[in-house]
């Protein structure tokens, strides 16, 4: 039972990796004003370019490399057209999702050949697992052996770099100056306007750093958690991400909690597959894999009061008259 | 007061597209002073300053600051020239402290917390030499208006500012904040500040200035020492013509009574009784005010009897026939056709639907009038003559009904809405705030309608929360208090007795 409950906790910090890090690439450009759906095309765009790249160096942080910047140049290509053209941010999004899923998959094809997935990967092309010192020789010791061995130990770096892109990002957001002004701009941005500030700039920076994140977030996909590129791979992880901010009400540690929740959500979920539960019988995997967006929803509409979004969001800022 | 120059502007000119908002503007700013600019609405004062703070820049003239010519590149060489701004809409982040909002720009380095000791001590050293204080802690949005005000010049001031630019600075305070701010003014200006105030308020221009430069139509067309000259005398320069303050009316001649409200109570969505077992009675060819502090529950009676807000209890009577507001289902509509109109307070949220263009706007509400369309189809050629007929009538500019509401002054748009509601010729009207964001000019022929409205055998209701408007207009002064009318008097009442019943005192008490 209790080896049970660790791999279920094991999966769970697996399967919440990519959804914490695309929620916190979320956070920043939402914070800042900017409205961002298109967290999906970013993530589906990183990992195509990660799982090429890293295919054809061999090495997984040309992979990484790859896949950040092809996820901030769509970053770029939405805060182009929401920033300095003031388009809207909802279809500026919907556009990089659809431009990302089509070209992943017509690119891979036209490259690869394997039907749209990219060659697998394996040994420096893919981000290995690191075993934490003494893992193996305390595995046995009861309860924090297993704590230990499974739970923490044996993740790949962008496990790690995932959950400490949390307090780190509270550290930015709450207390540095970037972060101010940050949260400023996407609350009021005449305010920051007439401190003498760009605001275009300061938008900029953040939807880079969205594109950062997204491209962790994909990059983790596909040359981390699988080994290789697989068409629409990213399966509305980006919209998962997007609830949990929602739900998290736009802040880094409940964002965190959020994205673990709705990852043990999919853990349980995979581990009942084909299972009889007490009482139940066999549970169909589509209802619970449905759960996270039910939940999401009842959450929403009544168990954690109003999400109130920054108040700028979803606005492009226009300083002169007419 | 020292014949140093703060600021000098010379020929200062500035267009947007067709509309040349500043005309080659000479202004001189002694330092150590405080200089008020006085324009009505649209006469291109927001432009200057915006001009002067960097926000916009200028297509021709010259700036100087403390005697040297400068080019204001943007708001951040403004604050580093030492010129500091209060909008008129604050700038602040509502779900931000008083201290986050007063670094914002001026952080003094990439991480926070060594600037904002820095910060604090230094916003406890301002609060003691200007007598500003506030709680560098609370957050924006809990704070009243007056103290939002007030972070806005500890921000000014925490940039170094010493020229202080305020633009419409009174337009949301009481006018007990407003007595307040002046005297932090005048506090600035011994300890050697420059201030800069726009208004189109006369009142406060004699208050707190001590020069003053009247703007009409983009250009400066006087400046005067305060003391020398006279609100009738800044009206006339203003608007280019003689001004009324005060309406000429002659004695009522109330007849039968045309709107009769019994017991009207009305509880809020807080579950508190903002209106309070409130009866008063209006008769045909009278004004009757209503006077007291905002929040008094003078708006939600206003909305109660127009059928626009649900009430616990109560009645209207209007001309004869009466109405259980809270038995039976009421709406504007059905109150409209008894021959109510009504003027709400807020112009921008309930009078006009403001992306529409002023035609559309003349006749909503009344738009089912077979006069204007056929069944589910408008007929705009007869919506478009009534508009012109009304935009002639009421002297609404400029004179095109196609153009969208929203690019209307503030008194032009509340013409449209009188307009509307005058023209169905009701027998009584309510009016709401009728000239709260109106130019003088304005004022005057809004005041001088109602007034005719009355003379014609109609009942009007008013409420303001200027006492002035109320004694200018009223025949008779009810004063609300805690959601209670708690005593009538005369309009010639003294100010103090006014004040007393309107801060609450028990009606017999004012009176002995």
């Amino acid at each position: 039972m209790f080896d049970t409950l660790i791999l279920i906790l094991d999966s769970t910090v697996r399967l919440s990796t990519p959804l914490l890090l695309a929620a916190l690439a979320g956070l920043y450009s939402e914070r800042s004003g900017v409205f961002d759906i298109g967290l999906e095309g970013k993530m589906l765009g990183a990992a195509f370019a990660a799982g090429a790249a890293a295919a054809v160096t061999g090495s997984a942080w040309l992979g990484l490399a790859a896949g950040i910047l092809l996820s901030v140049a769509l970053a770029l290509v939405h805060g182009f057209a929401c920033i300095t053209h003031r388009g809207n941010q909802i279809v500026s999004g919907v556009a990089i999702n659809f431009l990302a899923m089509g070209l992943t998959a017509l690119l891979g094809q036209a490259w690869f050949s394997q039907g749209g997935r990219t060659p697998p990967v394996s040994g420096d092309a893919r981000f290995a697992n690191l075993v934490w010192p003494f893992a193996e020789s305390l595995r046995d010791v009861p309860v924090l052996g297993g704590l230990y061995s499974e739970l923490l130990s044996g993740h790949n770096i962008l496990v790690y770099a995932a959950f400490l892109a949390v307090p780190f990002s509270w550290w930015v957001l709450f207390r540095t100056r970037f972060g101010l002004r940050l949260r400023a701009v996407g609350e009021n941005p005449a305010a920051v306007d007439t401190a003498g500030i760009s605001v275009a700039w300061l938008r900029y920076r953040a939807v880079i750093c969205t594109g950062i994140l997204c491209g962790l977030a994909g990059s983790y996909l596909a040359i981390a958690q699988s080994a290789g590129f697989i068409s629409n791979m990213t399966a509305g992880k980006g919209f998962i991400a997007l609830a949990a901010l929602i739900f998290a009400k736009w802040k880094p540690v409940p964002v965190m909690f959020a994205c673990l929740l709705f990852g043990f959500l999919d853990a349980v979920a995979i581990r009942l597959q084909g299972q009889q539960v007490p009482g139940i019988g066999e549970v169909p995997v589509q209802a619970i894999q449905a759960l996270p967006y039910i939940l999401t929803v009842i959450l929403l509409a009544g168990f954690i009061g109003k999400a109130v979004p920054p108040r700028a969001g979803g606005v492009a800022y226009v300083k002169e008259r007419g | 007061m020292s014949e140093e120059l703060a600021i000098e502007l010379v020929g200062i000119d500035k267009r947007f597209g067709p509309v040349h908002a500043n005309k080659n503007i000479d202004l001189k700013v002694r330092k150590g002073s405080i200089h008020g600019i006085v324009g009505e609405n649209g006469a291109g004062k927001s432009t200057l300053m915006s001009i002067l703070y960097g926000f916009y820049h200028a297509d021709g003239g010259e700036i100087r600051v403390d005697g040297k010519a400068v080019s204001i590149a943007g708001s951040q060489a403004a604050i580093a020239l030492g010129i500091g701004m209060v909008h008129q809409h604050f700038m602040l982040v509502e779900n931000f402290t008083v201290l986050e909002n007063v670094i914002l720009g001026a952080e003094g380095g990439p991480v926070l917390a060594g600037g904002v000791s820095r910060a604090r001590a230094e916003l406890k050293r301002l609060a003691a030499d200007y007598d500003l204080k506030v709680d560098p802690d609370a957050v924006i949005g809990d704070l009243p208006v007056g103290l939002q005000q007030r972070v806005e010049i500890l921000k000014a001031l925490f940039r170094g500012a010493d020229i202080l630019i305020l633009d419409e600075p009174t337009g949301v305070l009481t006018p007990a904040e407003a007595d307040h701010l002046f005297r932090i003014l005048r506090v600035l200006r011994d300890e050697g500040k420059t201030v800069l105030l726009i208004t189109h308020k006369l009142r406060e221009i004699m208050a707190a200035t001590d020069h003053v430069s009247v703007m009409r139509r983009g250009e400066i067309v006087a400046t005067r020492k305060t003391q020398k000259t006279s609100m009738g005398e800044l009206a006339e320069l203003m608007v280019g013509r003689r001004v009324l303050l005060e309406v000429a009316k002659g004695p009522a001649t109330p007849g039968r009574p045309v709107l009769q409200v019994e017991g009207l109570t009305v509880r809020d969505g807080r579950g508190v009784d903002v209106v309070r077992d409130v009866s008063l009675e209006v008769r045909a060819g009278e004004i009757v005010g209503i006077a007291g502090v905002s929040g008094n529950g003078q708006s939600q009676l206003l909305e109660a009897i127009a059928g626009i807000r649900k009430v616990r209890s109560g009645s209207v009577t209007v001309d004869g026939t009466r109405i259980d507001l809270a038995a039976t289902e009421v709406d504007a509509a059905r109150m409209r056709r008894l021959g109510l109109a009504h003027v709400p307070e807020d112009r921008h949220r309930m009078g006009l639907v403001t992306r529409f263009p002023e035609c559309e706007n003349a006749i909503l509400g009344y738009h089912h009038d077979p006069a204007y369309g056929r069944g589910a189809f408008l007929d705009y050629d007869a919506i478009r003559t009534a508009a012109r007929e009304k935009i002639e009538k009421y002297d609404i500019r400029p004179p095109q009904c196609m153009l969208k509401t929203a690019n209307f002054s503030g008194g032009n748009q509340q013409k449209i809405v009188l307009a509307r509601e005058i023209e169905r010729d009701p027998v009584i009207l309510l009016v709401g705030q009728p000239t709260r964001g109106v130019d003088i000019g304005a004022i005057e022929f809004i005041h001088k309608r109602l007034v005719a409205l009355r003379d014609a055998g109609k009942g009007v209701l008013l409420v303001s929360v200027e006492l002035d408007e109320i004694r200018a207009l009223a025949d008779r002064v009810l004063v609300m208090f805690d959601g209670r009318v708690v005593g009538e008097r005369a309009p010639e009442t003294e100010d103090s007795e006014l004040g007393l019943l309107m801060a609450g005192a028990a009606g017999q008490e004012a009176a002995e």
